[in-house]
């Protein structure tokens, strides 16, 4: 009996003591975005699943990209995952600095996620990231301004039809600017910004040689048409205004259209916060009539660190924040308005998400966005907002200064783009390219 | 002769300290402001923010996400941890400057004072290496050295600032009297320095407390600051300035409680000296 007794006992402690070895802590690295925010609070249903606890780390975005890189470069295993872009995922990637996503379980179904998002998220065929949420760009605009200007939004429509309808929809004395748009410098602002504008003008960052582009006419036409437009029908001071600043300028009702990220949508179409929730209409960034719209792609990712030791944990969190199963517990919890969007094709063939006013065309948006032909000539880059090299966030941050001191009538296109040119031949000559 | 101050000068004298006093205050109080405000009145134009209604939400959805009370643990032994040690080694460097002064002390002095003009993300890497090596990344431990060296210069230079302005014939008279060094500094120079070392004891926490680029840095989820508390309130994409001002309101306001009931210490410290 003493017997059975102590074995029984030394069974369940070994038990236990397998248990607890197999429970881990992992660190995440995150932004501060709503649905970044939302899933910290479903941690408990993965701690239930798995036995794993999580650690949040949130962080402002340039210091998390700072902080990150930092940790990453030096291999110092603070994290254990990274919430990144798709800017960093294919260059850290090509680095051995992620571990790669190629053994993820046959029920995670790797196979839905987006192509687009699938491609922008990997190295040479090989997934480094898993998308949490995706997003492309696209205009959203005030249906009872455009009904009263007597104008109908293409689903399609150009540059020259956006500038049209500002011009119709601008009216200083009730405080509405015809259209916001962003002008803030840095590259992930208004950088990102007018160089899409730019790829459907034709224009490019580099040509097939690595060459600077910006004494090109291209570059010329796509700066000037975003002053001008920006100076005649745009809000004063635009040369600050960034995504933020111009969701509040929408939400107030101070803007007839604004062409920003898909995830705005669910923000200005939120009546506790917006008062024009039930005013808009949304429609594809507008081309140039060159083939090529303007529209970005941009995936938050979650990425695991080489050299971590808690490799195993960390992949069933990104399996399980960034599964099917996720998104129908939000679904379940808060409405599939609130669900994260942009990551699965199977979300989208879901009758009650296609419901959502702007589910579509967020989904036609990221379908008309090719990171690998992001302009109308050929590119030697990846990248449509951005070129997918290590030097680029130095260079466009300079350049988006540049471009910014237009906005604030500091300096003429020319002088601004001359600047550019200089500034990225150099800057890429000393890279050794 | 001292000159006479009119009452009329007076009146101008207090308006334009208020004015100025207003003026560093407002950002601070903006931000308080802006804390008791919904997401969507905080970025109204000024005055429809003033006409807004109050109200408590950020606070509670700031106290629900976030773990205020460890940063705020950490907040305090990162600031009078690192003040302290600094006190520990600067005030026999200072003493030794102050008194026995060589042929070289003031350019050790200058020199201390040029690593502040040392841009911080220079060493970043470096420091970085460091901790990873010694296993000192994310700890109060690790912080609490990197801090001390940063605010170190500040604190030798405020102290033999104050030591100076003893006479020495003090000290020297202890020592005819049989004092050793150890009771010299302990029973004689520090009482009379305390003025000055209290000033100083509070611009170190003070500066400590706000450091925000190698708290940020060094740190993960245990060792974390408020000033890491702050900054995963803002957000690239949605509006936060409300929930921000709630986390900045709740961070700062320790410390500027500390800094109204020790402002006339501070005063008295920091001037002392000046008039003679």
């Amino acid at each position: 009996m003493f017997l059975k007794n102590a074995l029984r006992a030394a069974v369940a402690l070994s038990l236990t003591a397998a248990g607890s070895a197999h429970a881990e802590t992992i660190t995440i690295a995150t932004v501060n975005n709503g649905d970044m925010i939302r899933m910290q609070g479903y941690t408990n249903d993965f701690t239930a699943k798995t036995g794993h606890e999580v650690e949040w780390v949130t962080l402002e975005e340039n210091v998390l990209r700072q902080r990150v890189t930092t940790d990453i470069s030096t291999k110092g295993g603070q994290f254990d995952i990274m919430t990144i872009g798709m800017y960093e995922t294919p260059i850290w990637g090509a680095n051995g600095w992620l571990v790669p996503l190629n053994d993820l379980s046959a029920e995670y179904d790797v196979d839905d996620i987006l192509p687009a998002m699938r491609g922008g998220l990997s190295h040479d065929g090989t997934l480094y990231a898993a998308p949490f949420y995706g997003e492309s760009s696209m205009i959203m605009y005030r249906t009872d301004l455009m009904e009263k200007a007597g104008l109908e939004m293409p689903a399609a429509p150009t540059w020259e039809f956006i500038r049209e309808a500002a011009a119709a929809m601008d009216d200083p004395e009730s405080d509405t600017n015809g259209v916001c748009l962003r002008g803030k410098a840095g590259w992930g602002e208004g950088g990102a910004f007018i160089t899409v504008t730019a790829n459907s003008f034709g224009a490019r960052w580099f040509d097939e040689d690595w060459r600077a582009q910006f004494d090109q006419p291209e570059w010329k036409a796509a700066l000037t048409f975003f002053v001008n437009l920006m100076n005649d029908y745009g809000p004063q001071g635009y040369a600050t205004n960034g995504f933020n600043e111009n969701l509040s300028l929408f939400q107030q009702g101070k803007c007839g259209m604004w062409i920003d990220a898909t995830v705005a949508a669910s923000f200005v179409t939120n009546p506790d916060d917006s008062t024009v929730a039930d005013k808009v209409g949304f429609a594809l960034a507008p081309d140039n009539g060159l083939g090529k719209r303007s529209n970005w792609l941009w995936a938050w990712a979650l990425a695991i660190p080489a050299g971590t030791q808690k490799e195993a944990a960390a992949k069933q969190f990104i399996e399980w924040a960034t599964s099917k199963g996720y998104i129908e517990l939000v679904a379940a919890n808060e409405g599939w308005a609130n669900v994260p969007p942009g990551a699965r094709t199977s979300l989208y063939e879901n009758p009650e998400y296609q419901a959502v006013p702007f589910a579509q065309m967020t989904l036609d948006s990221i379908n008309a966005a090719d990171p690998n032909n992001p302009t109308v000539k050929p590119v030697p880059y990846v990248g449509i907002q951005f070129v997918a090299i290590p030097e680029f966030a130095g260079i466009a941050t300079e350049v988006s200064q540049e471009f910014s001191a237009v906005y604030a009538g500091q300096q003429t296109v020319e002088e601004a783009l001359a600047k550019a040119q200089a500034l990225t031949t150099d800057a890429m000559e000393a890279a050794g390219y | 002769m001292a000159r006479a101050v009119t009452a009329r000068q007076k009146t101008i004298n207090s308006i334009a300290a208020w004015a100025v006093g207003l003026l560093i205050f407002f950002p601070i109080l903006w931000i308080i402001v802006m804390s008791f405000k919904t997401e969507g009145d905080a970025i109204k134009a000024p005055l429809e923010v003033l006409t807004a209604p109050w109200t408590l939400e950020n606070y509670g959805v700031v106290q629900e996400r976030s773990d205020y009370s460890r940063h705020f643990v950490n907040s305090v032994i990162l600031a009078f941890g690192s003040t302290l040690l600094g006190l520990l080694i600067a005030v026999p460097a200072a003493w030794a400057m102050a008194f026995v002064p060589s042929k070289r002390t003031k350019d050790i002095l200058l020199w201390m004072l040029s690593t502040k003009m040392l841009p911080a993300v220079g060493v970043l890497y470096p420091i970085y290496l460091l901790f990873i090596q010694l296993g000192l990344l994310d700890s109060r431990a690790g912080l609490v050295v990197v801090l001390m060296l940063i605010n170190l210069p500040i604190i030798v230079w405020m102290l033999y600032t104050y030591f100076k302005e003893i006479p020495g014939e003090i000290l020297e008279a202890a020592r005819m009297d049989g004092a050793t060094l150890h009771e010299e500094i302990l029973y004689v120079l520090t009482p009379m320095a305390i003025p000055g070392m209290a000033s100083t004891v509070l611009l170190n926490v003070i500066l400590a407390w706000n450091e925000a680029f190698w708290t940020l840095n060094l740190t993960a989820a245990k060792a974390a600051p408020l000033t890491a508390f702050i900054a995963s309130y803002s957000s690239p994409e949605g509006l936060f300035y409300a929930k921000l001002s709630a986390a900045s309101t709740m961070a700062i306001a320790p410390i500027l409680i500390m800094g109204w009931f020790s402002q006339k210490q501070l005063v008295r410290g920091l001037t002392f000296g000046a008039v003679k």
